[in-house]
């Protein structure tokens, strides 16, 4: 196993390297010119400034050039200069990757959980009443949008009732603590701030809920179909005839041979999580890596819409293999070589 | 072959008394089971045979409480004088496993896949057991291998059940199921999916360790000719009933329902070469299809009228507990065990 994961991760450069070709020429193909983010609207018809950005961008030279360009400045840690913040896009990127994250990892606690939870109970007491509000749980989920879901919500918890806090990552009147982890809900903990803290907790409730109802969905579904299946088996009644509870034949005995497809599934969420994020963040005012796709998307920002596809990129190789060592603890006859 | 014991010398280990087993399908209840009785004393091998879907594996389930949620299950089943079938289920789990156990068709499919082999004969052990510490319960399921002929234990409990083969994952289930030392073992088909060959080797293990244990032993199968030489007693189940229960050797010698002697008769004989293999004709009802009187007159020979009309009540043939469901019990044809037919 450890020289399986060792050949995975002398892959992950050449990974790397594909996804980087590809979202530097994916770039290219757009129809739009960058030049707009560049220049102002009067000067677009000055040529000399024109060219003069043309130069200082390096958008006059040949696509080759460019590219080889780019790659030797990334293998030194430079992933370029954002044309709209005009600062370095590692920068940007470092200081908005943790609210993501933070984000992302919260919605898959929430969307994991109470799917995992859901579908055990669904499937256990079948067409049960629990079973039914499971299912249109799920069905709400996976067929609502999300900033639908987001605005509803916002709406109706954050301004009708006033039992949630609106936008943002923390209350606006509070000092936001040193930035240590860029995890809001961490770093206030690490300054002793309580009361920063139960805030930042309680901004992070709407926008993961609305994040992970979907996950929480297609997993519950899952798992309804599986231990369904699963239960039907002969070793769940060997386990029984062997006088064990329903509490260790649901858990140690069905739900641990439904693990594969519910690790499968996690890790596809990832991705779903990770596009879904830009909706939330635009919803939540969330300043993270979404929002900050969206406005290098409009503005036609090359160097941070790379950027951010590297980096996303990156974390599905990350999760792609985290998966498949799970694969491994979670099913003996899986064997990786 | 006179091991048996009459029921007035031993209290039975397991009495049961029209047990029924229903299913509720589209708001009627389908009986499967339909009025079974049936004693097995300490000690006893009781084979109860019959054929796919005669209800024999599912009312020896329903009498432990492992029917599926949707059945009804009525009658009385009482093991050592206690009555099981109105036991909470708190107090159901603490006699499977430890007092009754179980073994299944199938061991391909009645071992957990992700779990370790030693670690489920563990969670057998410390599930009755819980005073045996981590240790003490390895050793126990090491001498638990043993017992059951596996070679080196210690290097088999580390493993998953599918580095085991089909006959030694039946003694698995067996090592498993003797674990807490049970009183009672119901082996439900326990050799129907093995090689022919490792069919005759787990038999003969599990009859060894019924006489060395002292186990009563209910042996649910379709082959007969299993029962022949290793059961002490046979019910003969059709559709949900007895229709004969007698000594393995009376009922050899001498069966009493044109069923059993069906059955008889399709055990392939070694002696006769060539010919058609006898096989009753038509095919067992389906559930809830039962045909009224006795639901085997539309297969039956000698059926007469009243065979349709009327349920046959029990005979009593003879002094040992031989009893047969028939209206023509008495008035059968003498029976020639040699030649497995009816003397002409």
């Amino acid at each position: 196993m450890s020289h399986y994961i060792f050949r995975r991760l002398v892959a992950m450069p050449f990974l790397v390297l594909g996804i980087v070709t590809m979202a530097f020429f994916l770039t290219t193909v757009t129809k739009g010119d960058p030049l707009t983010a560049l220049v102002s609207e009067q000067q677009l018809n000055n040529p000399e400034v024109v060219a003069a950005a043309r130069q200082r961008w390096g958008l006059d030279k040949s696509l080759p050039e460019r590219y080889v360009t780019y790659v030797s400045n990334l293998l030194h840690g430079d992933m370029g200069t954002s044309f709209v913040t005009k600062r370095p896009v590692l920068t940007d990127i470092a200081a908005r990757l943790p609210a993501t994250l933070e984000l992302v990892i919260a919605a898959m606690l929430v969307g994991t959980t109470s799917g995992i939870v859901l579908g055990l109970l669904a499937a256990y007491y079948r067409d049960s009443a629990v079973d039914q509000i499971a299912r249109v749980f799920a069905l709400l989920g996976s067929s609502l949008p999300v900033f639908w879901i987001g605005l509803a919500l916002l709406f109706l918890l954050s301004v009708h009732f006033q039992i949630l806090p609106g936008p943002g990552r923390i209350d606006p009147r509070m000092t936001p603590p040193p930035p240590i982890t860029g995890l809001m809900t961490v770093d206030t903990l690490l300054a002793g701030d309580i009361d920063g803290f139960r805030s930042a907790v309680s901004h992070l409730v709407l926008p993961s809920l609305v994040l992970g109802w979907a996950v929480a969905g297609t997993i519950s579904r899952l798992v309804r179909a599986n231990m369904l299946d699963v239960m039907a088996k002969e070793f769940i009644l060997t386990a029984r005839a062997k006088g064990a509870g329903e509490l260790r034949v649901v858990f140690r005995h069905a739900f641990r041979n439904i693990l594969v497809p519910v690790l499968t599934l996690i890790s596809y969420s990832f991705a779903y999580l990770i596009t879904g994020a830009v909706l939330t963040e635009a919803v939540f005012t969330w300043p993270g890596m979404g929002s900050y796709a969206v406005q290098a998307a409009r503005s036609l920002d090359f160097p941070a819409i790379i950027g951010v596809t590297i980096v996303g990129g990156m974390m599905f190789l990350v999760t792609n293999l985290l998966t498949d060592i799970a694969y491994v603890i979670a099913n003996p006859r899986v064997r990786l070589t | 072959m006179m091991q048996f014991s009459s029921p007035a010398s031993h209290p039975p280990l397991l009495r049961v008394r029209d047990l029924r087993v229903g299913f509720r399908k589209h708001g009627q209840v389908l009986e499967a089971v339909r009025g079974i009785d049936l004693d097995i004393a300490r000690g006893e091998v009781l084979g109860i045979v019959g054929e796919s879907g005669s209800g024999k594996s599912i009312g020896m389930l329903a009498a432990l409480g492992l029917a599926p949620p949707n059945a009804v299950v009525s009658g009385s089943v009482q093991y050592l004088g206690e009555e099981l079938l109105t036991k909470p289920r708190r107090e159901m789990r603490r006699i499977r496993g430890a007092k009754i156990a179980m073994i299944f068709q199938d061991p391909l499919s009645s071992l957990n896949p992700t779990m370790r082999v030693g670690d489920q004969i563990i969670e057998a052990l410390r599930l009755h057991q819980p005073q045996m510490n981590a240790r003490q319960a390895t050793q126990r399921a090491l001498e638990l291998l043993e017992l059951v002929s596996i070679p080196q234990p210690d290097r088999r409990l580390r493993q998953f059940p599918h580095e085991f083969s089909g006959g030694m994952r039946q003694r698995v289930m067996i090592a498993m199921a003797v674990a807490n030392g049970p009183d009672l073992l119901i082996a439900d088909e326990p050799t129907t999916a093995l090689d022919v060959t490792v069919q005759s080797q787990i038999m003969r293990m599990l009859r060894e360790l019924q006489a060395k244990l002292g186990l009563g032993l209910v042996l649910i199968t379709h082959d007969l000719g299993v029962l022949a030489g290793h059961a002490n007693r046979v019910a003969v189940v059709y559709s949900g009933q007895v229709v004969e229960q007698a000594d393995v050797f009376d009922l050899f010698q001498n069966p009493r329902h044109p069923y059993t002697r069906g059955l008889i008769a399709s055990i392939p004989k070694l002696t006769e070469s060539g010919g058609r293999l006898y096989s009753i004709a038509g095919s067992p009802p389906a559930l809830g299809r039962f045909p009224p009187g006795c639901a085997f007159h539309p297969r039956c020979e000698r059926a007469g009228d009243i065979c349709q009309q009327l349920a046959p009540p029990k005979t009593t043939i003879g002094g040992s507990g031989h009893v047969s469901a028939c209206h023509f019990a008495n008035a059968l044809p003498e029976w020639d065990s040699a030649e497995a037919r009816v003397k002409e």
